[in-house]
């Protein structure tokens, strides 16, 4: 589904990603873990298509596409979704006004019919329920005043609405107790699909014990170091980033 | 509707035509000097003094204000000069270089410059002048202030002040105490400038301060310009304690090389009539300023501080805090602009004028200004003005203070949020002692 | 809020260039010659049928005008304007006094509907119960030609005509509040107005009564080289209320317009006048060639104990605004509001604010000003804040914000804050920044546009402004702000 071939970035001329390759399949859950400065976050900015990134070399095809030829916008109407480790705030605009609109700019960019207003009414109380989300957070202006778990839930909200085809997570669970974090975790597990695809970002092992990877990539330096299933992930839990650390000075 | 209309000139205006015509050839300098004189002068003698209706000077109208132009202040004699520096008081307690200027004229003589460390220059304005010091090339740097009518009136009548240079790299630990004293009995004009380079990466602490006669209409304009070079650290503290019947006009004109800290806070009590006038140009990337306030007036005193800041390049910071008490009849004024240029992508500032009215007959008038040509940038500014907070002074009366000891203290509290910026210990408890004794004086 | 959507919409369907109401009607004109002289007035005044004294009341202001310089404090910049190369009277040749819409030019009515103010449509829903009903006052160049609704306004005991007809029917109101507010010679544009001024509208609503709708005016310049000069005179009577709507256009064309209005508000004891105002008139093309030269004095005077006056002003169009509709605080307790939304883009230059004068006790002001710049445009705020001697807990808060949108632009804040009371309370906050770019990327990330983003980002902006405006013409704005910045980014 998704495949990066060496990938090589810069940001104010200095190297952070160094001839990255990784490949997602449909249905797959891979998480990329890996010492903090290692790229995690530049690599989630690159996908999603984040100006400030120059990349030099290398490609990220989605299905057939190479996002690097793409706007964000029309990344995301190809199905390309980034859950922020820091979500905005747009004040002044209200949650649901937000989500009205770029639910229909997806699908007006995919040639789709536009959602009537009691379909999109309909399709959010349901996606909030399940996320706790009650109505009252829905009418204030987007993530204006939200507590850090209140952003994450309305994070995987919009992931829900959207229904991109391959979902990034930065860092979901930094800032979160353990109710928050399994609240998220139910949501994006409720995603899981078959035709769907899922890159979790995270420094710690926590995370997926609640969203189970079916693959781990370590990260350092730049790039993938090793890949493995998801016993990696308790492994690198026990031992750390340590030997990462120091291949990668 | 194009007709001319034809000026009509003040007494003042008048007197100072031929004040200047009659003193031109004996004050110092010629060539270049005299020639900026002369253009300085031209200004003035065109457009008149400054009024109400010259949006600068829209609420201080120095037309009104200056009366009569009083004559250009002779050095009064040695008897008479050393028992007006025996009664400054201000910032005596503190341990520092002294340079004392009586009636706008450097005295050497009456000055402590002893402690200075090698590559620390004075040299008296006169004899710049009249040598043609290489600093002068460097007055009338910061454009804002270009067409100011105070600059131009100093630029005109200049007789003496001081020209001071700080090496590269030199670090002055005294406080540089620029102390300025008026006497007479008779009303005098005096037009003292003082040019401070300050060199790369050296730092500086310079005091000033005014005091002068009580009871008599004196006419002070005073010009201090400070060039800081790349990576300096200047500390500024101005105090006006001029005498009650004083028109004091002053202008403090600064240009930041990159990387620089700059700091400065004007304290105001003294004067009839008082307007200090702050121009700084960022020249540099990178560079901070703090810019500070705090006047307190009565009676039928009129303070106007009038503050332009420029960021003319990118990455520049200014704070600036101004805290205004107004007693009696007084008027406040606060104009200050924030300039952000074309090219000043990532500026970063902040202006807040609060004023507090005591009195049911005092006047505060505030005008804080953005104007911004890049988009890249962080600017806000706030103003308050109201009278002291009811419930607060309800507060600290039910614990037992009477009423003019809760207001005495909250305007302390006030005052010192803008006093509190100065770093050095021995100016600040000084300037607070100032705040008391003026709050003292007040409940008297 | 659907409305968005549409806005979103909208911003891709449109160019700088593409200005939406710039369209001409073609109808036959009466015009006064050009230039401007006792004559001319004199013109003017017979033309509409005056009486004596409303002649008199222009000859003085033209003779005060020819003594008066135009002013140069606000920062704008435009070549000298040629007041005698100017026609200062253009009316549509048909039926000048329309008795009802059948009478109107059918030209004009299309050019209304246009506009978007079905005219016909409006006095078909009169019977029609619900659905929420404006009554229009349609003024084309400088003459009002229709107003809607008239009937059922009367049985209220409203009067709501063009300010021609007053002058002629109720003389009485006319001459006791004309001026009253903004004085003959108050400034160098209100003083050509009040010489000048061809139509208007008019507004009385009595003593205790409750106006039973909205009350609007559509106002479009037509005529090449026409200066248009209206004169609205608005008075609500003790207790009562009245909100009343302006909308403004102009076709697109290669020369400057002039257009200089007064606009008069009384409130006296409790009574509340709303005014809100959509301004769109042609802004110039990309290059910054032709658009109207907006020079308006709009003053409201809260004459009576606790009346209240609230302006709303979404302000996309022009090329030039210079305007500062103000309130007098007169009345103990009265309350003046300002909310405004400035968008300039394009080589648009805006100098707008407000004056909030603090004469009565306990007298409370509000203002809040979004200014938007963006393109080669420069957009100042510049607003008065005082408070006179026994203006005793008088009250004001003032937020100005300011969002830039690129480098070429120019965003400037000018207040003047002013105190002769020490139980008045001031606060005033400003800022200045930009869209930052992490909350572009995030809506680009979700799917918007780069456009669609900079709308979405600035609706939010000026969302309390936005409440303040009676929901026909918050959504009408909503769609203007998203034109007004096509084309600013990328």
């Amino acid at each position: 589904m998704l495949q990066i071939n060496n990938l090589v970035v810069e940001i104010d001329g200095k190297r952070i990603l160094n001839g990255l390759d990784l490949s997602v399949k449909a249905g797959e859950v891979a998480a990329i873990m890996g010492p903090n400065g290692s790229g995690k976050s530049t690599l989630s900015y690159v996908i999603a298509g984040k100006e400030d990134y120059e990349v030099l070399d290398g490609e990220i095809v989605l299905d057939g596409q190479n996002l690097l030829e793409m706007d964000p916008h029309e990344r995301a109407a190809h199905g390309v979704f980034l859950a922020f480790q820091y979500p905005l705030e747009i004040p002044g605009v209200a949650t649901m006004t937000f989500l009205k609109s770029v639910m229909n700019a997806q699908r007006k960019a995919r040639g789709e019919e536009e959602l009537t207003t009691p379909d999109f009414m309909r399709r959010v109380k349901k996606a909030a329920e399940r996320l706790h989300i009650d109505q009252e957070m829905l009418k204030r202006a987007l993530n204006v005043g939200f507590s850090g778990g209140e952003k994450k839930r309305m994070e995987i909200l919009q992931m829900a609405l959207l229904e991109p085809r391959f979902c990034i997570l930065d860092e979901t669970d930094s800032g979160l107790d353990i109710d928050a974090l399994r609240v998220v975790a139910e949501g994006v597990n409720a995603l899981r699909d078959p035709k769907r695809a899922f890159l979790v970002i995270t420094h710690y092992q926590r995370l997926l014990n609640h969203i189970v990877p079916d693959s781990v990539h370590v990260m350092a330096n730049g790039r993938i170091v090793r890949s493995g299933g998801k016993e990696l992930a308790l492994e690198l839990e026990a031992s750390g980033y340590a030997e990462y650390k120091e291949e990668a000075a | 509707m194009s007709a001319e209309v034809t000026p009509i000139r003040t007494a003042a205006e008048t007197a100072l035509i031929e004040r200047f015509k009659a003193a031109k050839g004996e004050l110092p300098g010629d060539g270049e000097v005299a020639k900026r004189r002369e253009e300085a002068f031209a200004r003035i003698e065109a457009a008149g003094l400054p009024h109400r209706r010259v949006e600068e000077w829209k609420y201080t109208d120095l037309r009104g204000l200056m009366r009569e132009a009083a004559p250009l202040a002779p050095l009064p004699s040695a008897a008479e000069a050393a028992g007006a520096i025996a009664a400054a008081e201000a910032f005596a307690a503190v341990d520092a270089v002294r340079l004392t200027f009586v009636n706008g004229h450097f005295l050497p003589g009456a000055s402590s410059t002893g402690g200075l460390p090698a590559g620390v220059e004075i040299v008296p304005l006169a004899e710049a002048l009249a040598s043609g010091h290489a600093l002068l090339r460097e007055m009338g740097r910061v454009a804002v202030g270009k067409d100011n009518a105070a600059l131009a009136l100093n630029a005109a009548f200049m007789a003496d002040g001081a020209v001071i240079r700080v090496a590269d790299g030199v670090p002055v630990a005294q406080p540089l105490h620029l102390r300025f004293v008026n006497t007479g009995a008779a009303p005098f004009a005096t037009s003292p400038r003082v040019l401070v380079a300050v060199g790369e990466g050296a730092s500086v602490t310079l005091l000033e301060t005014h005091e002068g006669t009580a009871g008599v209409a004196y006419q002070t304009n005073t010009v201090v310009e400070i060039f800081a070079g790349a990576g300096t650290n200047v500390s500024h503290v101005r105090l006006n304690a001029e005498g009650d019947g004083a028109l004091a006009l002053s202008t403090l004109a600064v240009s930041l090389g990159a990387e620089a800290l700059f700091n400065t806070l004007g304290v105001v009590t003294g004067s009839a009539a008082a307007r200090h006038q702050l121009f700084l140009a960022f020249e540099g990337e990178g560079s901070k300023v703090s810019i500070g306030g705090a006047t307190m007036i009565g009676g039928r005193q009129h303070a106007d501080t009038t503050l332009v800041v420029d960021h003319a390049v990118p990455g520049c910071e200014s704070r600036e805090l101004f805290k205004t008490v107004v007693d009696g009849e007084a008027t406040g004024v606060f104009q200050g602009k924030i300039i952000v240029r074309p090219d000043a992508q990532k500026t970063d500032g902040r202006m807040m004028s609060a004023a507090l009215l005591l009195s049911e007959t005092g006047t505060m008038n505030n005008k804080p200004e953005l104007e911004i040509f890049a988009d890249d940038v962080q600017c806000a500014h706030g103003a308050t003005c109201g009278a002291l907070d009811e419930d607060l002074l309800f507060y600290l009366m039910a614990r037992g203070l009477p009423r003019g000891e809760a207001e005495a203290l909250l305007v302390q509290a006030f005052l010192g949020e803008a006093i509190e910026l100065v770093a050095h210990e021995g100016v600040r408890e000084a300037l607070l002692g100032r705040t008391a004794a003026w709050l003292a004086a007040r409940a008297a | 809020m659907p409305a968005v959507q549409e806005t979103v919409e909208r911003v891709k369907t449109l160019d700088v260039d593409q200005y939406k109401y710039g369209f001409e009607t073609h109808i036959e004109v009466d015009k006064a010659p050009k230039g401007l002289s006792e004559d001319i007035v004199r013109f003017i005044s017979q033309k509409k049928g005056e009486p004596e004294w409303m002649t008199e009341w222009r000859l003085e202001a033209y003779r005060r005008w020819v003594t008066m310089r135009e002013p140069t404090w606000a920062r704008v910049s435009y070549p000298k304007i040629d007041y005698q190369d100017l026609y200062y009277y253009a009316a549509p040749k048909k039926n000048p006094a329309p008795k009802s819409l059948d009478e109107v030019d059918p030209e004009i009515l299309k050019t209304y509907e246009k506009l978007g103010i079905p005219l016909r449509e409006q006095e078909i829903l009169a019977g029609v119960e619900g659905g929420s009903r404006v009554a229009v006052d349609a003024v084309f160049d400088s003459v009002s030609v229709a107003t809607t609704f008239k009937e059922e306004l009367r049985k209220a005991g409203v009067i709501f005509c063009s300010i021609s007809e007053a002058i002629r029917e109720h003389a009485e109101l006319v001459r006791k509040y004309l001026g009253s507010v903004v004085p003959v010679s108050d400034n160098f544009f209100a003083t050509l107005n009040s010489a000048v001024f061809t139509d208007g509208s008019f507004v009385y609503v009595p003593e205790g009564v409750r106006c039973p709708m909205e009350l609007s005016t559509y106002f479009r310049i037509n005529e090449r080289k026409t200066g248009q000069f209206e004169r609205t005179l608005i008075i609500a009577d003790k207790g009562s209320y009245v909100s009343y709507l302006e909308g403004c256009t102009a076709p697109q064309r290669d020369e400057n317009q002039l257009h200089a209005a007064v606009v008069e508000l009384i409130a006296l004891d409790d009574a509340e006048i709303k005014y809100s105002t959509v301004q769109n008139w042609y802004p110039g093309d990309a290059q910054g060639k032709g658009g109207v030269y907006n020079f308006v004095t709009k003053r409201g005077d809260c004459r009576g104990a606790n009346s209240k006056i609230s302006w709303t002003q979404v302000e996309t169009g022009s090329a030039i605004t210079w305007k500062y509709p103000s309130c007098i605080l007169r009345g103990d307790n009265s309350r003046g509001e300002f909310y405004s939304i400035a968008i300039s883009n394009g080589y648009q230059q805006v100098d707008s604010g407000t004056k909030m004068l603090h004469l009565g006790k306990n007298t409370t002001s509000r203002i809040i000003s979004k200014g938007i710049a963006a393109g080669r445009s420069e957009n100042t705020y510049r607003g008065l804040v005082s408070a006179h001697r026994k203006a005793t807990g008088a009250r004001n808060f003032t937020n100005c914000d300011s969002l830039l949108i690129g480098d070429k632009c120019g965003a400037h804040t000018v207040p003047y804050i002013e105190s002769k009371n020490a139980s008045a309370v001031f606060e005033h906050e400003a800022t200045t920044s930009k869209i930052s770019d992490d909350q572009m990327f995030y809506c680009l990330q979700r799917g918007l546009d780069e456009e669609e983003a900079v709308a979405l980002i600035v609706n939010g902006f000026v969302k309390d402004v936005l409440q303040q405006l009676p929901m026909e013409f918050a959504v009408e704005a909503q769609k203007l702000i998203s034109i007004s910045l096509e084309g600013s980014v990328g």
